[in-house]
């Protein structure tokens, strides 16, 4: 049975508005390229203090608003948090499992590590390794940690606020100093950058591991451990 | 620009675009929310592609690292975006009983 408006009018539209798109797109990357900004960006990435183009933008040129892409990430945990409490979780798992996993997590926080550092120069950074803490946690989380491997309640929050703080507190703290919300003085590009990133990475670390428990963290983070 | 740079874009970005359209589909036809925040995510997947294909500046030239930025922290806002619309599905579906 055809129905019309689902496989008639809306397909119709949808082709419609595809050839629109494909043929902008195709303008976009064909037509002249004139002032791009990847010509700005890359001519000043030796002033950023780091020699990655991508963090440069990300930590640098941007700063701005990766600092409010920590906050969406707060936002989505507080949110999630405000909805009650997380389930029970799994049960324990078997001894293979939980011996892959013991073996695993230690290699994902260590990945995190080089990932943060590496993204000085080559592709890497703050969301990378904080992705990989996520999914060690998540690791965790499915073997039957209740907890996911974070810490309680009262770290947790100063945990997940760690990326908010670190990154406003340093634009701020330039702000004072004289150098406008979040420029960087030449010489301490580098090593500011890189304290916002360790905070950034345990902050989105964190954050995704607490949003996959799905709940507020549950009074009892011990039960259900593995003893 | 030469033509086996503008090929892999088109190539990507049209298959990014294909990806919105789908989504966008699915969106709007299928009723549950689950299914719903698939389709948003594929169109997100799209909407990356697209983005990924305009940085491309060849295999030897490194790439536009504006967009790639975007990229890079669209996913993690996509991410926490569908934890928060799964946690308010969960939520409704515990109401409903």
């Amino acid at each position: 049975m055809i129905r019309p408006l689902e496989h008639i009018i809306i397909p119709i539209g949808l082709i419609a508005v595809g050839g629109l798109l494909g043929w902008s797109f195709f303008l976009a990357v064909t037509g002249d390229t004139g002032e791009r900004l990847a010509a700005v960006a890359l001519a000043r990435v030796p002033d950023s203090g780091v020699s990655n183009p991508v963090t440069s933008v990300l930590l640098n040129f941007r700063a701005y608003d990766t600092l409010l892409e920590f906050a969406v990430l707060l936002a989505a945990l507080l949110g999630i948090w405000s909805l009650g409490a997380a389930d029970t979780g799994f049960q324990p798992a078997a001894s293979v499992l939980d011996g892959m996993v013991a073996g695993f997590v230690p290699l994902l926080i260590l990945s995190a590590g080089y990932m943060l550092w590496v993204g000085a120069y080559a592709p890497g950074g703050a969301f990378q390794a904080g992705a990989l803490l996520g999914s060690a946690g998540v690791m965790l989380a499915l073997a039957g940690h209740r907890n996911a491997g974070l810490p309680s309640e009262g770290r947790l929050r100063i945990l997940v606020a760690l990326g908010v703080f670190v990154c406003a507190m340093t634009g701020l703290l330039l702000m004072v100093a004289g150098d406008g919300f979040l420029t960087y003085p030449p010489g301490l590009a580098k090593w500011l950058i890189l304290l916002i990133e360790t905070a950034a990475t345990l902050a989105i670390g964190a954050t995704l591991a607490a949003a996959y428990l799905g709940g507020r963290p549950t009074a009892h983070p011990t039960s259900g451990e593995t003893t | 620009m030469t033509g086996q740079v503008l090929y892999a874009q088109l190539l990507y970005g049209g298959s990014g675009i294909l990806l919105v359209l789908l989504g966008l589909w699915s969106f709007l036809v299928h009723g549950p929310l689950l299914r719903k925040l698939i389709a948003i995510n594929l169109m997100g997947a799209g909407v990356f592609h697209i983005l990924v294909a305009i940085g491309y500046r060849g295999i030897d030239t490194p790439p536009d690292p504006v967009p790639h930025a975007l990229v890079l922290t669209g996913i993690v806002v996509a991410v926490s975006a569908t934890a928060l619309a799964l946690a308010f599905g969960k939520r409704l579906d515990q109401d409903d009983d």
